[in-house]
């Protein structure tokens, strides 16, 4: 399925902006930010699983992320990269509607997946939860057994088939199924924290969704255990759309695709500077800011 | 959602969206109507009592004391007497209940021994308060030959509201800082210079709210003071140290405990200033809580 | 080297001796606690063996007449107690689905604004004083809400009317208690579930439920030992009538009520009913510390669980 053909401007437009976006100037315009990001159906083969459209989010008056334009495209691993507090996890949670649960939030734009408006009046946030998984920062198994753990999500969404089947098969994609196929009828909590985090994975996995959101899943992990994350995304990703945030370069380098920089303005509010394929992004970064970020000289 | 995604495994859900909602609903439709029915008993209650007592409140009332006859009938006594224990409850509970929760707070270490106190004093708040009117029988009237007086009542009251001014306390001195407390050492302060000059200061609010709470519940307290001797008929004003005294709840008891609705009136009357006197007592309470605070320079 | 300000009376002697001394004067005050429970224990403990040289422990714990002022005296414990645990069950029955649901709220759904009406409300409930709310039993409940529902069949001093005072009296116990334990539970568990497309009501009810369980649990305990240890709210409208029933129309006496009754009576201090007293109280004391102990225990641990 592929995108809607909205005003998109491709990639090689016109470039340097040079005056615009150094660190002296403030940050790109709009546009350029849009003709940037949106790769469209012209690139060949990529279908479009969720677009954002002149997203931006409020908590209150407070204006976290500004006016951001991408697509994420399917059976792809996207990363976000960028600075801490840039309204990564925001944007991220935007995808989930995981942000409805605060009272302040607010959001204006557009975010498309499936043809449809996420935040569209009839849409139901229950709904897009279940067919948009997240995996968070800290695992947090439930206080259950295992099976139970992977079989929550699927039990309450009214699954109606295998369910020892499913819990196997999520747990086998999770990279999981060998080392507690005997135990599963341990706590989750007794795993160790690699494993834990996979277990979550499996949960998410198990309502069967189209796209699993990722907020930092490795962070809290020991590099061994990083390491297996990074592999299982890449594994993953091809049955499933990734969204990954990461604050760890060298990880989106290694486990994605196609990588979006965003970084903030001075009066805080996060945009995205540039997003492409990964290789290009760190290699030959088209601004200025992005070049600075993957080099280590700021962020 | 568009069923148009290739995930063929839609099918094998069945969300039920609408069902799942609906039982959210009614739980929480629950969840309204249990604190509905709190508010209505609370509501039936004051009703009852300012219906049934505000006709007997009067100056006479107020300034009187008790008669065989309801008309003639006034809670002075009464009253000097909660206003008496309320002072004397307060003045003693403050200094040990400072100084025991400032010890296991600020300097108890955390071993087998000073666990096992705190422990205690958490057990001890539990502890029906008529078993400390029984403690305070044994104790202040007999071994100590205090006898049936207010002060007896007093310390057994003392007793009773100790573990919850202990415990308040705590919270209060927990809820400051450790940069306060690193602070104050940096500088060479000794322990108690620490604890007297940066911490006690920053809990006070906390404490003081805590010791006028404990004070209010002090004055509403019955039954100990039944078990020490506080006697039902007094037409004097009490001598804390001399004879016999009442109390108002005691006050009410005995009205209550008579058949004739005049009695329960003058009852209800009593609970009225009661409830007048909690009132005071809580409004101070979060005076010193809101308007201190506030004026602590951390 | 200079001395902080203010320490100047230090110089008089040694810093460490008065810090000892304040520390050792701290101490002691701490240890009015330990020597209360020790003291309360020595009392009933002595008190109560002085009546069981009278009367034998089996025919206390065992017998199901207690008769104290008629003769035969009978001094079988058991209708006090079933009085109690029947006006303090009656009480939770209405407490604890009241309380719970209340702090589910709470913790759960209620906006920041609507917590500040729930919560003042409650702590008002929990700080009126138990007299005023066995005055409300006998004035208002018996004979406004009961008599009509029950008619003849209710007495004037019931059972029923006291345990839902005590009900009213240990809801706001539960209800800040279990909040606590609902509280408790890591954000990082609702959000999961969430996460996986849970309505919120799922998530309390699958999740978090059942992650504070023993924290509830603990708060009933705790619940139940207050409503035993009840005095004045049942005292007036329970009645003294200490027959053996489970018939919560009837009129009962409580272990409380009784110990009330004998000291508010002329019973010489050395008479054998005087002693019962402290077997009666010995009794309620071991029920309720017992039930204090096993409920703080619960709240210690879960409380450091997530910590």
């Amino acid at each position: 399925m592929n995108a809607p053909s909205t005003a998109t401007p491709m990639r090689d437009a016109p470039a340097p902006e040079t005056p615009r976006d150094d660190r002296a100037g403030g940050r790109p315009s709009v546009q350029v930010a849009v003709s940037h990001s949106a790769e469209g159906a012209a690139s060949g083969g990529r279908e479009t699983a969720i677009e954002l459209q002149g997203v931006s989010c409020y908590y209150g008056s407070f204006c976290a992320v500004r006016d951001v334009g991408l697509t994420v495209a399917r059976r792809e691993v996207t990363a976000l990269i960028g600075p801490s507090g840039c309204g990564k996890s925001t944007l991220l949670r935007t995808l989930n509607r995981m942000n409805d649960l605060v009272p302040s939030f607010r959001m204006e734009g557009r975010i498309m997946f499936d043809g449809q408006d996420l935040y569209g009046p009839r849409v139901d946030p229950v709904e897009v939860r279940r067919r948009v998984g997240m995996v968070f920062q800290k695992p947090n198994p439930f206080p259950k057994s295992i099976y139970d753990n992977v079989a929550f999500g699927a039990r309450i969404n009214g699954y109606r088939g295998d369910m020892h089947g499913l819990v196997e098969r999520s747990l086998r994609r999770a990279a999981l199924w060998n080392e507690v196929k005997d135990k599963l009828s341990q706590s989750g909590l007794s795993l160790s924290g690699g494993q834990q985090q996979r277990l979550c994975i499996a949960r998410a996995i198990a309502t069967e969704p189209e796209v699993i959101l990722m907020d930092e899943p490795a962070s809290a992990l020991d590099p061994r255990a990083t390491l297996q994350i990074e592999e299982l995304m890449r594994e993953l990703s091809r049955e499933y759309t990734i969204v990954v945030v990461t604050h760890n370069m060298q990880q989106a380098a290694r486990a994605s695709d196609r990588t979006v920089f965003m970084t903030m303005d001075e009066d805080r509010a996060g945009y995205v500077v540039e997003a492409g394929e990964t290789a290009g992004i760190f290699t030959n970064p088209r601004h200025q800011l992005t070049e600075d970020y993957v080099s280590g000289r700021f962020g | 959602m568009s069923a148009t995604s290739p995930a063929i495994a839609q099918t094998r859900f069945e969300p039920r969206l609408m069902r799942r909602k609906l039982s959210g609903t009614v739980f929480l439709g629950l969840c309204l109507a249990a604190i509905g029915v709190l508010l209505i008993a609370l509501l039936m209650l004051l009703v009852d009592v300012f219906g049934r007592g505000w006709p007997w409140l009067d100056g006479a009332f107020l300034t009187g004391a008790p008669s065989r006859r309801p008309a003639a009938a006034g809670i002075l006594p009464a009253l000097v007497g909660s206003l008496e224990i309320g002072l004397i409850v307060g003045a003693l509970t403050f200094p040990i209940g400072v100084a025991a929760a400032i010890y296991l707070q600020e300097y108890a270490r955390d071993d087998l021994v000073n666990r096992l106190l705190r422990t205690n004093i958490s057990n001890l708040a539990g502890v029906p308060s008529i078993i400390y009117g029984i403690f305070g029988l044994a104790l202040f009237v007999r071994a100590l030959s205090l006898g049936y007086t207010l002060l007896a009542g007093a310390l057994t009251l003392v007793l009773l509201i100790l573990p919850i001014v202990i415990l308040a306390s705590m919270e209060a001195l927990r809820a400051v800082p450790d940069s306060l407390r690193e602070g104050a050492y940096a500088l060479g302060a000794t322990r108690w210079q620490m604890v007297s000059g940066t911490v006690l200061p920053a809990a006070a609010p906390g404490i003081m709210t805590g010791i006028i709470l404990a004070m209010a519940r002090a004055i509403g307290e019955t039954a100990p003071l039944i078990l020490v001797g506080a006697v039902t008929f007094v037409t004097f004003l009490p001598n804390p140290v001399d004879g016999g005294y009442t109390v108002l709840p005691i006050q009410v008891f005995q009205w209550a405990s008579r058949p004739q609705a005049d009695f329960q009136g003058i009852a209800a009357a009593t609970i009225i200033v009661i409830l007048l006197v909690m009132v005071v007592l809580n409004a101070l309470a979060l005076f010193v809580r809101v308007r201190l605070s506030r004026h602590i320079q951390w | 080297m200079t001395m902080p300000a203010g320490a100047a009376g230090l110089l008089t002697r040694p810093p460490r001796r008065s810090e000892r001394v304040i520390e050792a004067s701290l101490f002691l005050a701490a240890t009015v606690g330990v020597l209360t429970t020790v003291g309360i224990v020595i009392v009933l403990t002595f008190e109560a063996l002085e009546f069981f040289r009278l009367v034998s422990p089996v025919a206390f714990f065992t017998g199901t007449v207690w008769s104290a002022s008629i003769e035969p005296l009978q001094w079988g414990v058991i209708p006090l107690a079933v009085g109690t645990l029947m006006v303090a069950l009656i009480g939770l029955v209405v407490a604890v689905p009241v309380g719970l649901l209340a702090a589910v709220y709470l913790a759960e759904y209620a906006s920041p604004r609507t917590r500040n009406l729930v919560k003042p409300m409650l702590e008002t409930i929990a700080g009126i004083p138990t007299i005023v709310l066995g005055f409300f039993a006998l004035n208002f409940v018996t004979p406004v809400l009961l008599k009509p529902l029950f008619g003849s069949g209710l007495g004037t001093f019931n059972a029923l009317a006291g345990g839902l005072v005590v009900g009213l009296l240990i809801t706001p116990l539960i209800a800040s208690l279990s909040e606590d334990a609902l509280r408790a539970v890591p954000r990082g568990l609702r959000e999961g579930a969430f996460a996986m497309g849970a309505t919120r009501w799922e998530v309390v009810r699958k999740v978090v439920l059942p992650a504070a369980l023993s924290g509830v649990m603990a708060s009933i305990i705790l619940a139940m030992s207050r409503a035993m240890g009840e005095t004045m709210a049942v005292v007036l409208a329970v009645g003294t009538n200490p027959q053996l029933t489970f018939d919560p129309l009837e009129s009962v006496q409580t272990m409380t009520a009784f110990i009330v009754q004998i000291s508010l009576g002329d019973t010489p201090q050395d008479s054998l009913q005087f002693k019962s007293l402290f077997a009666v109280a010995a009794t309620l004391f071991a029920l309720t510390f017992g039930l204090n102990v096993l409920g703080n225990r619960i709240v210690a641990r879960y409380r450091n669980a997530y910590s």
